[in-house]
C-alpha cells in the first residue's frame, strides 16, 4: 500500500521541501544564516540578485551532487569533500560571472569567493542534502535559495531606494530627495536587516497567537 | 583529520565504535579516505581547468573591452564611446616612450596613445594609481601634450565611501574640471568656490579627501609621465606657458 501511493507522496514531500525554504524556513528571515553576503552586497537591488543568483547555483550544483554521491563519501572526510564540491562551483561562477557579466563582476567580485564559505551551503549539505535522495535535495536547494535571493532582494531594493533614491539604477525619488547615504553604508545593512526580522518575527507571533485562539474557541465549541 | 599521527598500519585503533560509514563497511582505512578526498581534489581541478579556459577569451576580451572604452571616453569625451579608434600602447622606459615590443617585463608602465582621423598624435590616456580614503583609487586621464593639459578623466576602480567620496566619479562640476584643466606648474586642489585658476579644482563638499587623492595621484602620473612624453614628441619640456588649446 505504501508503494502505491509513494510517488503521489513523494511529489507533495518534494514541494513541502521547496516551499519551506522561501517562508517558513527562510534562511535569512528564520534561520539568520548567510548574513554576510546578505549584508555586505546588498546595497543595490542589482547586486542582491546576481548575489542570489550565484548563491542559487552554487547551492541547486552542490545538493545535487553531494546527495548524488552521499553513497561513495566516507564519513570522516565529507566537510572537506563538500567544501572542495562548493568550492569548484564558486570558481565556476567567479570565471562566468567574469565572462558574461564584467561590470557586475566588478562590483561584487570581492563576494563571490566567498559564497564558499557561506554558512547556508554548508548547511544545507550537511543537514539535508547528504542524507535525501537526489529530487527532495533539489527541491531543498531551490527553495532555501530562493528563500535567499529573496531576502537579498528585499533587503538591496530597500537600501537602494532609501539609499541612492532609485531602484536598478533608474532614478525613482526625483531630486528633491535627500539620500539616506547611511542605508549603502554598512550601518544600513544591519538597519534594514534587523527591520524586517522584527517584522517577519512579529508575523509569525500573530499567525501564533490566533491559531492559539482559534484552538480554545474551539475546544470551547 | 591527522589527530593520529602515525604510519598507517593495518589495523588502526579506532577510539569509538566503528560507526558504519556510508559503504556501512565500518572504518574506512585513512588509505581509502586519502583517495576520496584525492579523487575529489582531481575531479575539481580538471573541472576548473575547463572552465578556466573555457571563459579566459571571454574574460580577456572584456578586459580589453573595457579598457578601449575607457581611453576612448578620456581621449573623445564628446565622441561615441564605441566608435572605433586608432590606439596604440607606448611603454615608458629610461625616460622615454617606446613602442612595446613583445610582452612586457614585470612593472612597466603602460600609456595609450590614440590618434585622430588624420592619424596625427591626439593624446596620451594614462592610467594612474595611488591611495585613497579608504584604498587605492585607480584612475585612466587623457593628456594632451601640446597644451599640457589633462582633457579628460575617469575613475577605473575606487573604494570610496558611497554617497560622499565616490562623488570624485559622479560629481558632474568635479569630472568635467578634468576636461581641460592645465597641469603645470601643478594641479592644485582648493576649496569649494575659489577655483579660478586653469590649473586648480575645486574639492568636492563632503569629499575632500577623495578630491585631493585624485589631484595627488593626477600630480604625481604627470611628474612621472609628462617629462617623458616631452621628450618622445620633442615638444620643449620647458615651457611653462603652454598655450592652450581652445
Amino acid at each position: 500500500m505504501a508503494n502505491a501511493i509513494e510517488p503521489d507522496e513523494g511529489r507533495s514531500r518534494a514541494a513541502q521541501e521547496l516551499l519551506k525554504g522561501i517562508w517558513r524556513e527562510n534562511p535569512v528571515f528564520i534561520a539568520v544564516l548567510g548574513l554576510c553576503p546578505a549584508m555586505a552586497v546588498t546595497n543595490s537591488l542589482l547586486n542582491g540578485i546576481v548575489m542570489g543568483l550565484a548563491t542559487m547555483f552554487v547551492l541547486m550544483g552542490s545538493s545535487l551532487l553531494v546527495s548524488m554521491l552521499r553513497g561513495v563519501i566516507p564519513k570522516q572526510v565529507r566537510i572537506s569533500v563538500f567544501i572542495i564540491i562548493i568550492a569548484s562551483f564558486v570558481t565556476t561562477v567567479d570565471f562566468v560571472l567574469q565572462a558574461i557579466a564584467y561590470e557586475v563582476h566588478k562590483e561584487i567580485g570581492a563576494f563571490i569567493a566567498l559564497i564558499v564559505v557561506n554558512c547556508l551551503i554548508l548547511g544545507r549539505q550537511e543537514a539535508f542534502a547528504s542524507k535525501h535522495p537526489m529530487k527532495l535535495a533539489l527541491a531543498d536547494a531551490v527553495g532555501m535559495s530562493l528563500g535567499f535571493a529573496l531576502a537579498l532582494t528585499m533587503i538591496g531594493g530597500i537600501r537602494e531606494i532609501l539609499g541612492n533614491g532609485s531602484l536598478l539604477g533608474v532614478p525613482l525619488l526625483g531630486d528633491s530627495f535627500e539620500p539616506w547615504v547611511i542605508m549603502i553604508l554598512p550601518p544600513g545593512g544591519f538597519l534594514t536587516l534587523g527591520l524586517l526580522l522584527t517584522i517577519f518575527a512579529w508575523f509569525k507571533a500573530r499567525a501564533k497567537a490566533r491559531a492559539a485562539l482559534e484552538t480554545k474557541e474551539l475546544s470551547h465549541v | 583529520m591527522s589527530e593520529r599521527p602515525q604510519p598507517p598500519s593495518p589495523q588502526p585503533p579506532s577510539p569509538q565504535p566503528a560507526s558504519p560509514g556510508p559503504m556501512g563497511a565500518g572504518e574506512p582505512s585513512s588509505l581509502r579516505l586519502v583517495f576520496s578526498l584525492g579523487i575529489a581534489g582531481l575531479l575539481a581541478g580538471l573541472l576548473l581547468v575547463g572552465v578556466f579556459l573555457g571563459t579566459k577569451p571571454r574574460i580577456d576580451q572584456n578586459r580589453a573591452e573595457a579598457l578601449q572604452r575607457a581611453i576612448v571616453r578620456v581621449l573623445w569625451p564628446d565622441g561615441d564611446p564605441n566608435e572605433a579608434h586608432r590606439i596604440e600602447s607606448r611603454v615608458l622606459r629610461d625616460g622615454r616612450l617606446v613602442t612595446p615590443e613583445g610582452p612586457l617585463a614585470a612593472g612597466e608602465r603602460v600609456a595609450y596613445l590614440g590618434f585622430d582621423a588624420e592619424g596625427q598624435p591626439l593624446g596620451y590616456a594614462i592610467p594612474a594609481a595611488g591611495k585613497g580614503f579608504q584604498d587605492d583609487i585607480e584612475l585612466l586621464y587623457g593628456f594632451d601634450a601640446s597644451s599640457d593639459r589633462i582633457v579628460g578623466f575617469e575613475v577605473l576602480a575606487h573604494r570610496e565611501t558611497p554617497g560622499l567620496g565616490d562623488k570624485i566619479e559622479k560629481d558632474a562640476a568635479f569630472v568635467g574640471r578634468f576636461r581641460s584643466l592645465l597641469v603645470l606648474p601643478q594641479i592644485d586642489a582648493v576649496r569649494s568656490g575659489e577655483g579660478d585658476q586653469d590649473f586648480e579644482v575645486e574639492c568636492i563638499t563632503g569629499a575632500t579627501i577623495s578630491s585631493k587623492a585624485v589631484v595627488r595621484i593626477l600630480n604625481e602620473s604627470m611628474q612621472l609621465w609628462r617629462p617623458a612624453i616631452h621628450e618622445t614628441s620633442g615638444v620643449a619640456s620647458a615651457n611653462p606657458s603652454a598655450p592652450g588649446r581652445p
